[in-house]
């Protein structure tokens, strides 16, 4: 049994050690916000929290998350949260939207940690999540807007 | 020249029954609690004849049910296309919202359920989305429903407020009667409305008077639900007591399964059960890891007797080999040979292409559940419904109508989520009945991991293009031979018949044989090979490859006759007039002729263009790139001019270019499936790079105001875009780039 913090509750959860918390979230809780895209941590898709930190699920066992706190895209508050999901909202960024999750996890680690980052900044936070629909333009501004509207 | 929905309906014409009457109509009945729906059925076969807006006919004893007003005044839109991320949805119910002047809040999308009888494509004749056509399908069936829907509201508020229909008038969502100072919402008039008779005609708007249609300011109906995680795909679906499945597939096309040890993966706790299959060996688990971890565990044998075992080295030179010698004929216009014999100059190029993967995000996968009829329902991101029905029917031994699919948002396709086997959700059955067999019937969820996607084939078809062309000597072109040598996707389908006319699938044409630029003497020819390696039509098809070769070329010729590059195609497309709008569009707003600010030292800077027909949309881009020091590439901005008719959602269709603008490149960059004896090299996201945030040049699109009917955008984006790139190296000083990818020149 491993115990885990998942948005302010914990879960106890009946799995293998190794098993990746991505699968944990999706699988065990029905948790399904957080997305398996490539499960080599080369996508971002599974992007979640671990203690405030951008983290790729698919390659972190749920027993090494065990003493963490994790925030999912169910879970995200907070300034920075609620201006990057609005900047999201009112750029449309999404197209089939299945990377966003992913995206939104990172963009707000980034803007939390750092309020007023600059273009190699956001590039160096954002070149991990993968989009095939090819949103960037739309995340580019979107992140820019999501950092002005956190600072105000 | 067949295009591709034209195939697909000409093909399933044939294998779906009982297609629509050719009458229009409207239908209206009353729904669950109280609502007013309407649906509209228009003739097959209407996107070329436009049906009149006039509605006649009997009703079909069953609603085909478009639009849902609803007694608290939401109105819904069925939507009969999958929406995979081009905003169909959103842009669909655009059109009932503009014709009902509703109010964009009041507004909903829902998926329709799978029935090809009330909700084919016209296009295809069958339930599907593909080709850019939804758009242009449905523009006159859901103006028509929803001017209907009005018209009906409307009639049930008069007779309420005992005042002439004619004075009743409809904005933002509101019914009023000014004379009277009376007025509602629609709900309190959806009961009344649904037990009046469907107007026999409805007045369609003007474009003058349209508030929603083209209004850049509406929010995509998904932008919410797609930001806080809520939104659901095949991947989020859970039945009470489903069960994951992986599948072990031959490393080699055209393998079967020998012989496989399955002890150690049956020793894991949590897997339910392995399946050995003709289609492969089925680890069925508790969830998805330990699913993979029993695949791991397997131990196969297969048998590789009818399988590809040639690297895509080899298969490229043996299409050179086949390309020395004519193949047959897609275009034969004047006596190119004798044209070119007679030039002043002559040029020659050949243009290779890549087999590609789509890798959508969200890798495919499907659930299903088998019903006690004997049938199965499904939840998938479901893009080709009428095909998927027979199938699923076919393998259960029952009728396609005992087979539901509940379609849900699908994360990308790009083509790969329509086959004509409907394979994964074929393989997703034979799973579920293997398993039922077994006496273990579950729900199954079949999931693909990326590596399976990469590896599992339906690639964009290896292309081998050579073209030769003769100039006279003001540099005009005498003379035009094209040579295309490739698999086609539709050998063995239900569409070979359709697709393949004399040794020539249009599909691999489309964009050559109809060769826009004017050009007196035309040949164009083309080989089709044959390979156990599956292919498939992948985002804008055969474009893909024949915007490359004939963009590219003709800037090579352009060059050769000392010209500019817009001047010069604009001087042969004089019987294009909206190749040439989006041309000089694009090329005004990118500042063409004017110079490119400097780079960073020891750089090269240099601007490219290109313009492409496909779906009936015309785009042209012009790109700045940056050669750097080094010699790496840099793409620094695209601006893209789009005419796709009337611009239902300005903001839809920015998206899609954008993202099809940034497609066409990423995949140009550095994208290929490469095989070595066979087997496929890559595997995932680090060896099949993704276009990421850093390669994503600053992008603008410009939409052409139009008053044509409305075509598609899904895919028009991507022709373009990366000969536009390739010619803007060449600008820079950089080589002209024949071999796909780019990285192959070591530039990027
Ligand atoms: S699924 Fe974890 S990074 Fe792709
Ligand atoms: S929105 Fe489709 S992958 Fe990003």
């Amino acid at each position: 049994m491993i115990r885990l913090n998942i948005n302010g509750q914990v879960r106890d959860v009946d799995v293998p050690a190794d098993m990746p918390l991505l699968w944990v979230l999706r699988d065990e809780l029905n948790m399904t916000g957080t997305k398996f895209g490539c499960g080599q941590a080369l996508c971002g898709a599974c992007t979640v929290h671990v203690d405030g930190v951008a983290t790729r699920s698919c390659q972190l066992a749920a027993s090494a998350a065990a003493d963490a706190k994790i925030t999912t895209i169910e879970g995200i508050q907070g300034k920075a949260a609620q201006a990057v999901q609005k900047a999201w909202a009112d750029l449309d960024v999404v197209q089939c939207g299945y990377c966003q999750s992913g995206q939104i996890m990172a963009a707000t680690a980034l803007i939390a940690e750092n309020p007023n980052p600059t273009d190699a900044d956001i590039e160096a936070a954002m070149d991990g999540n993968v989009c095939r629909c090819a949103t960037y333009v739309r995340i580019k501004a979107a992140v820019k807007q999501a950092a002005t509207l956190a600072r105000t | 020249m067949k295009n591709l929905p034209q195939i697909l309906r000409a093909a399933a014409a044939d294998v779906v029954e009982a297609a629509p009457s050719r009458r229009s109509f409207l239908k209206g009945a009353a729904g669950a609690g109280g609502a007013l729906v309407i649906g509209a059925v228009v003739p097959l076969g209407a996107m070329a004849a436009r049906p009149t807006p006039a509605l006649m006919g009997p009703p079909d004893p069953r609603p085909n049910v478009f639009v849902r007003v609803a007694p608290d005044s939401s109105v819904t839109v069925l939507v009969k296309h999958l929406d995979k991320g081009q905003g169909i949805m959103t842009g669909l119910t655009t059109i009932v919202a503009e014709e009902l002047d509703a109010d964009w809040a009041q507004m909903r999308g829902e998926f329709a359920p799978a029935d090809s009888k009330l909700y084919a494509n016209h296009a295809f004749g069958m339930q599907g989305t593909g080709g850019s056509t939804a758009i242009f399908n449905s523009w006159d069936e859901l103006r028509m429903a929803g001017a209907a829907a009005r018209a009906m509201l409307v009639e049930a508020a008069a007779a309420e407020w005992k005042v002439p229909a004619g004075e009743i008038s409809v904005a933002k969502g509101v019914i009023s009667h000014q004379k009277s100072g009376k007025s509602g919402p629609f709900g309190p008039f959806a009961t009344a409305a649904s037990k009046l008779p469907v107007p026999a005609s409805v007045k369609l708007k003007d474009k003058a008077q349209y508030t929603l249609i083209g209004n850049e300011t509406l929010h995509r109906l998904d932008h919410i639900s797609k930001t806080d995680g809520s939104a659901i795909f095949a991947m989020d679906i859970r039945r009470p007591g489903q069960v994951t499945a992986v599948l072990a597939r031959a490393p080699r096309f055209g393998a079967t399964v020998k012989s496989v040890d399955d002890k150690a993966a049956r020793a894991i706790p949590g897997v339910l059960e392995v399946l050995s299959l003709p289609i492969g060996v089925a680890v069925v688990a508790k969830n998805s890891w330990i699913a993979i971890k029993g695949r791991e565990a397997l131990k196969i044998t297969w048998d590789d007797s009818q399988a590809e075992k040639r690297g895509t080295d080899q298969i490229l030179a043996d299409y050179r080999e086949l390309a020395k010698k004519p193949g047959a004929v897609a275009t034969a216009k004047g006596d190119t040979a004798a044209a070119i014999k007679g030039a002043a100059k002559v040029i020659e190029a050949e243009y290779s292409f890549p087999y590609l993967a789509h890798a959508p995000m969200e890798p495919l996968n499907a659930v299903v559940e088998l019903t006690e009829d004997g049938g199965a329902e499904f939840w998938a991101g479901s893009q080709f419904q009428g095909v998927e029905q027979r199938v699923a029917a076919g393998i259960l031994g029952t009728t396609p109508d005992k087979i539901k699919i509940n379609t849900v948002w699908a994360g990308g396709s790009f083509g790969r989520r329509a086959t004509p086997t409907a394979d994964y959700m074929a393989e997703t059955v034979i799973i579920a009945k293997a398993l039922a067999a077994k006496g273990k019937k579950a729900p199954v969820h079949l999931v693909w991991t990326r590596e399976d996607d990469i590896k599992g084939g339906r690639y964009r078809p290896l292309v081998l293009h050579k073209l030769r062309a003769g100039l006279d000597a003001k540099g005009n072109i005498v003379g035009w031979e094209q040579r295309i040598v490739t698999q086609s996707f539709m050998t063995g389908t239900v569409f070979e018949a359709f697709a393949i006319k004399n040794g020539v699938d249009s599909s691999a044409t489309e964009g050559a044989a109809d060769l826009a630029y004017k050009v007196a003497n035309l040949s164009v020819d083309m080989h089709i090979t044959k390979s156990p390696v599956t292919t498939l039509w992948w985002r804008s098809v055969g474009h893909t490859h024949t915007a490359y070769a004939k963009e590219a070329f003709i800037d090579e010729l352009a060059a050769a006759a000392g010209k500019d590059a817009v001047a010069y195609r604009l001087g042969l497309l004089e019987e294009h007039p909206r190749l040439r709008g989006v041309l000089k569009l694009a090329a005004e707003k990118a500042g063409w002729g004017k110079p490119l600010a400097a780079g960073p030292a020891g750089s090269k800077r240099g601007r490219g263009v290109a313009v492409h027909e496909s779906f009936s949309s015309y785009v042209a881009h012009v790109a700045e790139v940056t050669i750097n020091a080094d010699g790496k590439v840099k793409v620094d901005r695209v601006v893209v001019a789009v005419d796709c008719g009337i611009a239902v959602n300005p903001n839809v269709i920015k998206a899609q270019i954008e993202g099809g603008t940034g497609w066409g490149i990423g995949h140009a960059l550095r994208d290929a499936i490469t095989l070595t004896d066979g087997i496929v090299d890559q595997a995932n996201f680090d060896t099949f790079e993704p276009l990421r945030y850093s390669d994503m040049p600053a992008l603008e699109v410009h939409i052409v105001d139009s008053a044509e009917r409305p075509t598609g955008v899904g895919e028009p984006g991507v022709p373009g875009a990366a000969p536009a790139v390739a010619n803007a190296i060449a600008a820079a000083g950089g080589k002209r780039l024949y071999d796909l990818p780019f990285s192959k020149a070591g530039i990027v």
